[in-house]
């Protein structure tokens, strides 16, 4: 009898508390928390945050989380479908993985009825927000539009001396490359290993994406691709121009400086500041650092675009990230972020978040007179933003990026193996990926 | 204080009082129950159940970040692992690197206690700084050294004596090179481990022992491969079996190295187990399978050296 009556209480106190407690509306959320990976756009977005703070009194937290240790921490939160962030600003191949596993929410009919998508850039749209390609369904708002491009040391290309030179030996002057094979052969020009100068630095880190990311932008410029219409890539990433663009990328590296065989954006702005190169890649989103006084040769940097291929392509790798809103959290939550993401959109936000440093992909913004003169590399940006392209989003991104990575490495850094064997060892292994994900039928 | 006793117990019938003692007394087993009941709830949940777990986990084809339940694959991942050329390629680099790491930090931390072993001015301070690289975090030893490497920045090219950076070696990407330079920074480390342990044995060595060998003339290497070999090898069996166990499942060191590379020249088991776990695999089910695998191997390993431990302690 007590027990019974024990029972009854805890059941009608349970329920009074539950009756008790009111329906928790986007008002009453106070707080926003975005994960994004630690570095200088991440910053930005927490003055923007701050700002959104000053507007709304909802309190915005970046999180952030070293590049190195970011996908492994999201895949951790997203494997416990944990509530720790609301919005995410993930990387771009993630859209596929993300979407087919639910933790991203759909933000097709938010971002068309509010006219979102025709503020971005199509290309941007697509690579941070679209899955699967051209269904026209959106999972994330373009923030940080970034891609691969070129720094250089003004003042070693308009020496007098050396342009002399170069004509001399290449039988054309010195100028900003226009093609690939001009880079190359300026490249070799600047490698003086007994002045410490080097022609070139270029991506080779093999941890998580780097020497692919550097790798791509030959491969796309000489008209190669990860696979074709039906996903096919036997007699495609190994076809003969894709081997001439990695001999070619092996042989960039070879007028790097000795020790950039595990180089990525923070190494090659190291070897730019240090005057051992004319020329190094990076990731536009890195040049701010060239454009400060950490840079002894700021004033006579220059930045210019990813040259064309044999056949007049030209492509830069994407980099870049577009946010999302955490599928687990309620919808109180959701709201809030969603209000937070269409107030972000706003083209005066967006302008204020260019002026700051961060890489607006709005249309207006990077098209504005404003915008192309605020630094010395944002008109190559917004010429870069055009032909931009992206490697894989599928939800095996992971699986196929490893063998990448592993033989790009032992071409171009070990040298263990050849250009031709090292594709055509990663299309075998691509190949049996996709065959077993179903994308390719046998 | 036997009337005042009788006195108090005199108040509650004997009954009463028989519950409320043994209710406040606990019983010797109820105490060590207490005691060993949060130890056994720790070990249970922290290691047993995902032992378990993961051991079923190496079954199924489980993605810890799909949204979907494991499926049963029987032995496919063990026949995958065991299968594939390039995992033997692992194991291989493994055995390489924990076999030459292990000898040669046996080799010069023996060598160091002996060295050591002798009192003299100073050789307090200079035992102290010799155990210092141990004490480092792998992480921050790998980054350190990792510019020591470098060609164009470090010193160790320069302490070779190449001193034009064009044809210094370069460590950490030549493929033929990048191996021995990890086991250099793990020798570096963990040396002054081995040595300790060894000081240890040493100063345990009765010292009458050598003295009556030196009354029947025994030569120095007679007296040090009869007296102070078997005298200190229990001890120094122990620092090979625990670097063998570390060098086996070594990961942090060559993880902030070469991260196994360039490209898988230096992908020892764990780095492959970690590449396969994470580093946007996330491939669960063959990872656990591996885990497995280099758990067996260790425990294989761990006693043979056990034995011989106990052999050598016998005799």
């Amino acid at each position: 009898m007590f027990k019974r009556k024990s029972v009854f209480l805890v059941v009608a106190l349970l329920l009074v508390a539950a009756l008790s407690v009111p329906a928790v509306s986007a008002q009453d959320v106070s707080e926003l928390t975005i994960w994004w990976a630690q570095w200088a756009p991440a910053d930005f977005l927490q003055q923007i945050g701050n700002d959104y703070e000053a507007e709304t009194g909802i309190k915005v937290t970046v999180v952030q989380t070293p590049w190195g240790d970011y996908y492994n921490r999201v895949g951790t939160e997203w494997a416990a479908k944990g509530t720790s962030y609301d919005m995410i600003v993930g990387d771009s191949q993630w859209v596929g993985q993300a979407v087919t596993q639910g933790h991203y929410i759909d933000l097709t009919d938010f971002m068309t009825s509010n006219g979102i998508t025709e503020t971005v850039t199509p290309a941007t749209l697509q690579y941070y927000g679209e899955y699967p390609t051209g269904s026209g369904r959106y999972y994330a708002y373009p923030t940080e539009g970034d891609a691969n491009g070129w720094a250089y040391r003004k003042d070693l290309f308009e020496d007098p001396q050396n342009m002399a030179d170069f004509e001399a030996q290449y039988g054309y002057p010195l100028a900003v490359p226009e093609t690939w094979a001009q880079l190359r052969d300026i490249a070799e020009f600047f490698t003086r290993p007994d002045d410490g100068l080097y022609g070139i630095g270029v991506y080779t880190q093999d941890d998580y994406d780097a020497i692919t990311m550097g790798f791509e932008n030959v491969f796309f410029s000489y008209g190669c691709d990860w696979f074709d219409e039906g996903f096919n890539v036997l007699g495609v990433i190994n076809k003969p121009e894709c081997v001439e663009a990695l001999e070619l990328y092996k042989e960039l590296y070879s007028f790097a400086p000795p020790g950039t065989n595990d180089a990525f954006f923070q190494e090659m702005n190291d070897a730019f500041t240090n005057g051992q190169t004319a020329m190094i890649m990076n990731y536009f989103a890195f040049f701010p650092a060239l454009d400060s006084d950490q840079n002894p040769y700021r004033e006579s940097t220059g930045y210019f675009v990813m040259p064309t291929g044999p056949d007049g392509g030209q492509y830069a790798a994407l980099g870049g990230q577009g946010i999302s809103v955490n599928a687990y959290i309620d919808d109180a939550r959701k709201q809030a972020s969603l209000d937070f993401i269409k107030w972000f959109a706003q083209e005066d936000i967006q302008k204020r978040w260019a002026e700051l440093g961060g890489y607006t992909c709005n249309i207006n913004v990077l098209s504005s007179e404003e915008f192309l003169n605020q630094t010395p590399y944002n008109a190559a940006f917004a010429q870069t933003m055009t032909f931009v392209k992206d490697f894989w989003n599928i939800p095996e991104f992971g699986q196929l990026l490893e063998p990448t990575q592993r033989h790009l490495s032992a071409a171009i850094v070990a040298g263990t193996e050849d250009p031709q064997t090292a594709l055509d060892l990663m299309a075998e292994e691509h190949d049996a990926i996709l065959v077993e994900a179903g994308y390719i039928v046998e | 204080v036997s009337q005042t006793s009788t006195e108090i117990t005199g108040v509650q019938s004997p009954t009463v009082s028989g519950q409320q003692v043994r209710r406040r007394q606990l019983s010797d087993v109820r105490i060590i129950q207490l005691f060993i009941l949060p130890t056994i709830i720790l070990l249970i949940v922290m290691n047993i159940f995902p032992l378990i777990y993961s051991l079923y986990l190496s079954f199924t084809n489980y993605s810890v970040i799909a949204d979907q339940a494991p499926e049963w694959v029987g032995l496919q991942n063990y026949q995958n692992i065991l299968s594939d050329q390039r995992f033997w390629q692992n194991f291989a680099t493994t055995g390489r690197y924990a076999l030459i790491s292990v000898v040669l930090q046996t080799a010069i931390g023996f060598g160091m206690a002996l060295l050591l072993r002798s009192k003299f001015k100073g050789s307090g301070l200079i035992t102290t700084l010799i155990l210092v690289p141990m004490m480092l975090s792998p992480i921050v030893v790998a980054n350190f050294w990792k510019l020591i490497f470098n060609p164009s920045l470090g010193i160790f090219n320069y302490l070779l004596g190449y001193t034009n950076i064009n044809t210094s070696p370069e460590w950490l990407a030549d493929p033929n090179l990048a191996l021995w330079a990890i086991i250099i920074v793990d020798v570096w480390m963990w040396s002054p481990f081995v040595m300790l342990l060894c000081l240890a044995g040493l100063s345990a060595i009765p010292e009458y022992l050598y003295e009556a060998a030196a009354i029947d003339r025994a030569s120095a290497w007679f007296q040090f491969r009869r007296i102070t070999l078997p005298q200190v090898m229990p001890l120094l069996l122990i620092a090979v079996l625990f670097r063998t166990i570390e060098a086996f499942k070594q990961f942090d060191l060559v993880q902030g190295l070469t991260g196994g590379g360039p490209s898988d020249i230096t992908e020892t088991v764990s780095i492959r187990l970690y590449k396969l776990a994470f580093q946007g695999q996330y491939d669960t089910g063959t990872s656990s399978a591996l885990a497995y695998i280099i758990l067996v191997i260790i425990i294989a390993v761990s006693n043979l050296y056990i034995r011989s431990l106990n052999k050598a302690r016998g005799s």
